[in-house]
């Protein structure tokens, strides 16, 4: 259908068109209340690349892009993980069982097992939605929202009950101090760059570059990936080849649910460095936005984490200097969400027709 | 409405009689494809009309724009000498213009009634508008022998009733043009008779027909002037009297084509296929199969003919590792093949089994992929397009895509072209390619040309058999007797699950296989 667009435009043009009318609108709102638009962008930019912001939105887009790698690795096998908030929150639970089990001596070793221990629990957490659909057909949308809630209650009790801390506060005691991660300002340091101490900014985000590619190369150059995106495209194709649809759909919903809980290394190892309530704060569904608008393609996923790191934290700034209520910031990361993502035909069908008209009158 | 005083037939009376649809100059692209070029074409009154052309060639899109689904880049269109703009199908409508699509427009737990006066009620309250109906119904059944129970529920009719149901809904609208898109490709060779004495009657009432097909014999029987389109244009327009389908195929793919399949005699080794009273019921208890037996030998072609549901898509998706068995036995080479839930349908091609599936564009290939994803699909575990740590070899299938590509004149050649992107001949040559190309003992194919353009027709046939030439045994299921006859050295007639009957294609002939395929048994026992 899309036989008169190019590639470049497909991938780029469209996305990009989608975000600058969704600012477009979100300018408006701004208007609406009552302030001024040009200097809300002002803030906002430097808010998020400021000195002090970068750390921050760099910290966001680690998030985004667990999560967002997550939904793209399902949506390639068809199956609409929106069980990314539960995944990472169990993920983060894992990795507070494996630090506090063990006096960590250093740090290296320490992301390691937290590392398995997160993407286990992730992986174990969306394994049973997986199970229930393509053993019983039960809808994995369904399904994974659930789990989301039930997921969170099971942290919610283990915060007062068997994890919890000595005294009132729902959280678990903290990881030992040898297991604490690097910041992006201890690594910085090493090679002489100074970045601010207080970013939240660290070394997961390594891991996140490193989940990129290894997404990219399961999903384009392995066999499993080829069977990946056979059984997505075509489930009755994938059974004639002799593609089992159960062993698919449990590997794709076990390697997304492994991503999304790995994001809890970066939020609960590297940030609070103890399991607290609600470590997840809505990064899971963020990342179905991420994945949609990246077009379940690697670099897409990068590229569209970062533009939610941005809007993350230079929305909080906006709230922070322009008094903006912190709604409003949700409402304008809703509009971007919405544009990019469930609305992009809007975009999509004018600059298709423009292109065939500049074709036919070039040919 | 049924009045008219013409005779039937060609008149060729003075009176001057604008014809019942004139096209002038009609143009449509979609893109860069040009799908109808200046298309003019003039349809008597009270004729029946046949359009024939390969798939693509634009047919369904001419029809389209005169029903209202498209509209024309450029061109008008007269019905009955007035210039009409038919924006949508109600003004399709109102012009009188009804249409039988291909895949029919039926809602199936509603009852005849229901369906036929949906979209034209009269009034907000049903009962008005049904009893019309049913008055209407009774009229119309008389008249041109379209009997239909009105309160049986569409979804339990056969598929030549609802098309009766489909038939009748545009009369019930006042349809004095009817245009029936591929009518006879899902009804028994009984059923297509009917419905050509149904529009019989209808032309003897003044109604004008226009006939879309691609099967040249029904063009011969029934219509009175045939017009035949290539590459979205009208090549030509001829009385059918003085045509032949020798010549009308010619004239559809643009040079001399061989309509029939040279073959030399079978020499059929040992059993290669052993099939022993095998048995199937599908999830809602529905027996498939009812313990069917036959054995195929090597170089032997087995034609399975028979209506489609008859139960031959699970026998080539039991065969092929898709679907399970209830009951029976399955050798291949004398050695049994699993036939529960375990079985796969990689666990077949290792078993020497290969599949031409029925419908390829949900089974046989994935559509997004590229050519040489496609040409290894379901071969992609095998060591030579294995690399080390689960990685494909990626330059493995690329390299026997291009083998693969050239050997079987697939085009367009580029090896990243997404299957979506070829046209039916040249997707089914990917997928023979494939199955052919991995040296199976026994080929499963199911409609091996079906949506395929004649010239590849011919090539496709050609490599059935030549495999079967080889050594191999192939398993032909096609719902086209035509290519039964042709291509089989035995036939095996399949009706509601079991096996009608058997017959040699030389002891044999279009009628009664048909009768064996209504699950008549003619003459006795086979």
């Amino acid at each position: 259908m899309n036989k008169g667009l190019p590639k470049w435009a497909d991938v780029l043009l469209i996305p990009v068109l989608s975000l600058l009318l969704a600012l477009f609108v979100s300018g408006l709102v701004v208007l609406f209340i009552g302030r001024d638009p040009i200097e809300a962008v002002k803030v906002m930019v430097q808010g998020a690349f400021g000195k002090y912001g970068i750390g921050y939105t760099l910290y966001y887009t680690t998030n985004f892009i667990f999560t967002g790698l997550a939904v793209a690795v399902a949506f390639h096998a068809r199956l609409f993980n929106i069980g990314g908030e539960g995944q990472a929150g169990l993920g983060g639970v894992g990795v507070a069982l494996v630090l506090l089990s063990f006096n960590w001596p250093n740090w290296v070793v320490a992301l390691i097992a937290a590392s398995i221990g997160a993407a286990i629990f992730g992986a174990a957490w969306a394994a049973i939605p997986a199970y229930l659909q393509a053993k019983r057909g039960s809808h994995i949308v369904i399904t994974t929202i659930m789990f989301n809630l039930i997921g969170s209650a099971l942290i919610n009790y283990l915060l007062v009950g068997p994890m919890q801390a000595p005294g009132m506060v729902p959280e678990t005691p903290g990881f030992p101090e040898a297991a604490a991660l690097p910041t992006l300002h201890d690594v910085f340091a090493v090679f002489g760059i100074a970045f601010d101490k207080n970013a939240p900014a660290n070394v997961s985000i390594f891991i996140a570059l490193a989940a990129l590619v290894f997404v990219y190369i399961l999903i384009w150059k392995t066999r499993i990936g080829y069977e990946i995106r056979a059984f997505g495209h075509s489930e009755k194709a994938a059974v004639y080849a002799g593609i089992s649809p159960l062993k698919i759909t449990m590997i794709a919903m076990l390697v997304s649910g492994a991503l999304a809980g790995l994001m809890a290394i970066n939020t609960v190892m590297g940030e609070a460095e103890r399991l607290v309530l609600d470590s997840v704060q809505g990064a899971g569904f963020v990342g179905i936005a991420v994945a949609l608008m990246g077009r379940s393609h690697p670099v897409g996923v990068l590229l569209a984490a970062f533009l939610f790191g941005i809007l993350y934290q230079g929305g909080g700034e906006l709230s922070f200097a322009m008094g903006i209520p912190r709604e409003m910031i949700v409402v304008i990361q809703a509009l971007v969400i919405m544009f990019t993502g469930s609305l992009e035909n809007i975009v999509r069908m004018p600059v298709e027709k423009l292109f065939l008209r500049f074709n036919k009158g070039g040919a | 409405m049924s009045v008219d005083t013409l005779d039937q037939g060609r008149s060729d009376s003075a009176a001057p009689v604008a014809p019942a649809i004139e096209l002038i100059g009609v143009s449509k692209s979609f893109g860069p494809v040009q799908a109808n070029k200046d298309i003019s074409m003039t349809v008597a009154k009270g004729a029946i009309h046949g359009i024939v052309g390969e798939n693509g060639a634009g047919k369904s899109t001419l029809m389209s724009i005169l029903y209202g689904f498209y509209k024309a880049d450029a061109g008008e269109i007269k019905i009955n000498g007035v210039k009409t703009e038919i924006t949508d199908s109600h003004a399709a409508i109102a012009a009188g213009i009804g249409m039988v699509h291909q895949h029919f427009m039926l809602v199936e737990p509603f009852t005849v009634l229901e369906n036929v006066i949906m979209g034209a009620e009269d009034g907000p309250l049903l009962r008005p508008s049904l009893a019309k109906a049913r008055k209407v119904l009774t009229q119309l059944a008389k008249e041109y022998e379209l009997d239909v129970d009105p309160d049986a529920i569409v979804g339990d009719l056969s598929v030549g009733f609802q098309q009766r149901v489909e038939i009748l809904k545009a009369l019930y609208r006042e349809a004095d043009i009817l245009i029936l898109d591929e009518p006879t490709g899902v009804l028994t060779p009984a059923e297509a008779d009917h419905l050509f004495r149904i529009l019989e009657n209808l032309k003897a009432q003044g109604k004008t027909i226009v006939l879309i097909t691609h099967k040249l014999r029904e063009i011969m029987a029934i219509t009175d002037t045939v017009s035949v389109m290539r590459r979205g244009q009208m090549t030509a327009t001829v009385p059918t009297a003085e045509t032949s389908p020798s010549q009308l195929a010619d004239l559809m793919v643009g040079r001399h084509v061989l309509l029939e399949v040279e073959k030399g005699a079978p020499n059929p080794g040992e059993v290669l296929l052993e099939v022993k009273n095998l048995s199937a019921t599908d999830f809602q208890g529905v027996e498939k199969l009812k313990s069917i037996s036959f054995n195929l030998r090597a170089g032997e072609i087995l034609g399975v003919a028979g209506v489609a549901g008859n139960g031959q898509t699970d026998l080539l998706e039991i065969l092929g590792g898709i679907s399970p068995a209830t009951a029976g036995e399955v050798r291949v080479k004398g050695e049994p093949i699993d036939l529960s839930k375990k079985a796969s349908a990689a666990l077949r091609r290792e078993r020497g089994i290969g599949h031409v599936p029925e419908d390829r564009h949900q089974r046989g290939l994935v559509m997004p992929f590229q050519t040489w994803e496609n040409t290894a699909f379901g071969y992609h575990n095998k060591p030579e397009f294995s690399g080390p740590m689960g990685l494909a070899n990626q330059k493995a299938m690329l390299a026997d895509a291009k083998e693969k590509i050239e050997k079987f004149d697939i085009r367009p050649t580029s090896p990243f072209l997404p299957a979506s992107s070829y046209s039916g001949g040249n997707q089914q040559k990917i997928v023979i390619a494939r199955e052919i190309e991995n040296n199976p003992d026994v080929l499963l194919v199911g409609q091996p040309t079906r949506g395929v353009d004649i010239g590849a027709i011919e090539f496709i046939h050609k490599q059935i058999i030549a495999l079967r030439d080889s050594g191999k045994a192939v398993l032909l299921v096609s719902v086209e007797l035509e290519e039964i006859l042709a291509l089989s050295d035995r036939i095996i007639v399949m009706f509601d699950g079991v096996i009608q009957g058997e017959r040699t294609p030389e002891n044999t002939n279009e009628q009664e296989l048909g009768m064996l395929m209504a699950g008549m048994n003619p003459e006795g026992t086979s």
